[in-house]
């Protein structure tokens, strides 16, 4: 059994089986829409559990790289010539160099400063992603033209529901590839002691900015998704809130756990639909039970019931 | 031929000279020691010949070579590398991972192979491992290799260090209290593989408080006393330094001793 838990491939593989049982089990176009919305987020979330809970580098402005995304693709066709798919590709790529030039000089910060720089840069993409009217539609948002590949237009739930869970797959695959390779094994070593991982030869500032980078290519790709997969998109996607919310869905599942990235994910999404029956009371029942799991489950839900399970052995 | 040079070296700490003026030359392959009382700067030494501080004054050669106010982990690349004196371990990782993390710039390096866990990064993991496990069985941690660095106790714990730095196949060893806080059996194990590692022609500097060890494996002492130099030579120079006890006795235990043997 723990053999099976530490093998490179049980989280993707665990992720894939997930999506497929959703794929067939969920009967309704509300569930897999809700679904596919918990891919996208899961997708997210395991980035920016790369730079937290293995680099240990907090971020509180992940959804400006998540903004970027969406908006590169609802933007990109209509100020170049080129179809959405490319437009995500480009979307992607600009994250990647606005994390790279962003992230050289606040990733110098520790703690609790560096939280209010990446604040402060998730503000400022909202800010833009608001403000620019003309190209954004501002307050109010923007639709999305439909993304076709190879000439097939893709629509529909259950498309979707296959890309998205399809990208999750890939990216939790990445990602276990990343965390178990000389540079995850880099990233955990700075988090636990910087100067230990420099005097055995890491450049702890280039490993930082890795990490920052990769996290914004996975959040970016996220938004882009999202933007394809509803077909209209608000400067909301890059707010303060939806960046709390990754950062709630990364300590809630488990740190440095990817499929504890996927189950943190579940809960934000899909909790709030299920407590809906509560109305008014939606937030507060939420609120609750995220306390409760944090009391109870303290190093996250995944870490903590693997351990628990272990010590049942 | 030098391994290590120090000239001059200082630095100092709102207004207090925690280091000041100190010079020295290790001969490669020997053992050298630095000994003081607490606060002498001996670890403030160690982290300005490593890079861990930029030095005020003076210079570091590593093989006739200025590095001074080179980065840590470019050090490692010259053949400089160190462990600490409060442990500084990876402990969410394994104990196999502490030792591989020591392979680092031994390994390739690009990021794409190893996002997509191309058969070369598999291949290179697997001989990091190997490497990883010969370093522990050298230090009789090979069977807990896969358990977390977390659960191991304290004297494992600094010998793991040893061997994550072993790992990196250094020329220059800086070993920041190896044996403090070990108990008999595990000082005698460190004072073995402190000579082992000597033999096999690594230049080991030594920060060490129990002086049964540092008499016994050092080829040359360095004596720091409030930041100053206050004796340098072989074990039996440094013993009979007047000085020196007095630095460790105190002035009034000085005078007490010189009274007891009138």
């Amino acid at each position: 059994m723990g053999r099976l838990f530490n093998h490179p491939l049980a989280a993707p593989a665990l992720i894939a089986l997930i999506v497929i049982a959703c794929g067939f089990g969920l009967g309704s176009n509300f569930y897999l829409r809700v679904a596919a919305l918990v891919w996208i987020s899961a997708l997210a979330a395991i980035g920016l559990n790369l730079l937290m809970g293995f680099a240990g580098q907090v971020s509180l402005g992940h959804a400006g790289f998540f903004g970027i995304g969406a908006y590169a693709v609802a933007v990109g066709p209509n100020v170049l010539p080129v179809s959405p798919l490319l437009a995500l590709v480009l979307g992607i790529a600009l994250a990647a160099v606005i994390a790279y030039l962003v992230g050289r000089p606040i990733l110098k910060l520790k703690g609790h400063y560096l939280a209010v720089a990446t604040l402060g840069f998730g503000i400022l993409v909202y800010m833009v992603l608001s403000n620019e009217s003309g190209l954004t539609g501002g307050p109010d948002g923007m639709p999305v033209s439909r993304a076709t590949l190879f000439g097939w237009r893709l629509k529909g739930v259950d498309t979707w529901y296959w890309i998205t869970g399809g990208v999750l797959v890939v990216g939790a695959w990445v990602a276990v590839n990343l965390v178990r390779s000389p540079t995850g094994r880099a990233l955990r070593a700075l988090h636990d002691s910087e100067v230990a991982a420099r005097v055995v030869g890491v450049d702890v500032a280039r490993y930082k900015l890795v990490a920052f980078v990769v996290s914004a290519v996975y959040t970016a790709l996220a938004g882009g998704l999202l933007a394809l997969f509803n077909g209209f998109i608000t400067p909301d996607v890059a707010g303060f809130m939806h960046s709390i919310e990754f950062v709630v869905m990364v300590v809630l599942g488990g740190m440095g756990s990817i499929v504890g990235s996927l189950v943190g994910a579940a809960i934000l999404i899909a909790l709030p639909q299920a407590l809906s029956a509560f109305q008014e009371y939606e937030h507060l029942a939420l609120g609750l039970i995220l306390m409760v799991f944090m009391i109870f489950l303290r190093k996250g839900i995944v870490p903590s019931l693997v351990a628990l399970a272990g010590r049942g052995r | 031929m030098t391994a290590l040079s120090v000239r001059d070296i200082g630095i100092s700490f709102g207004g207090v000279k925690a280091v000041d003026s100190v010079s020295f030359d290790v001969e490669e392959g020997s053992i050298f020691s630095i000994i003081g009382p607490n606060g002498a700067g001996k670890t403030t030494l160690f982290n300005l010949i490593s890079g861990v501080y930029l030095p005020k004054a003076g210079t570091v050669s590593l093989f006739g070579e200025d590095v001074t106010g080179v980065a840590p982990n470019r050090l490692v690349a010259r053949g400089l590398s160190r462990t600490f004196q409060n442990l500084q371990i990876f402990f969410r990782m394994t104990v196999a991972e502490n030792v591989m993390v020591g392979r680092h710039l031994k390994e390739a390096r690009g990021i794409v192979p190893h996002l997509l866990s191309l058969p070369s990064v598999v291949r290179q993991n697997r001989d990091s491992r190997t490497e990883a496990i010969r370093l522990l069985d050298r230090i009789g941690l090979a069977g807990r290799a896969d358990d977390l660095a977390a659960n191991l106790p304290y004297g494992e714990l600094k010998r793991l260090e040893i061997a994550r730095a072993l790992a990196t196949e250094p020329k220059i060893l800086l070993l920041d209290e190896p044996a403090a806080g070990c108990n008999p059996k595990e000082t005698e194990d460190i004072e073995r593989l402190i000579e082992a590692i000597a033999a096999d022609g690594v230049t080991v500097v030594l920060v060490e408080h129990d002086m049964r060890l540092v008499m016994r494996i050092s080829n040359r002492l360095h004596v720091l006393d409030y930041g100053k130099t206050l004796a340098s030579g072989t074990a039996e120079d440094v013993r009979t330094n007047p000085e020196v006890i007095k630095a460790y006795l105190g002035t009034h235990g000085a005078e007490e001793a010189a009274r007891a043997r009138r």
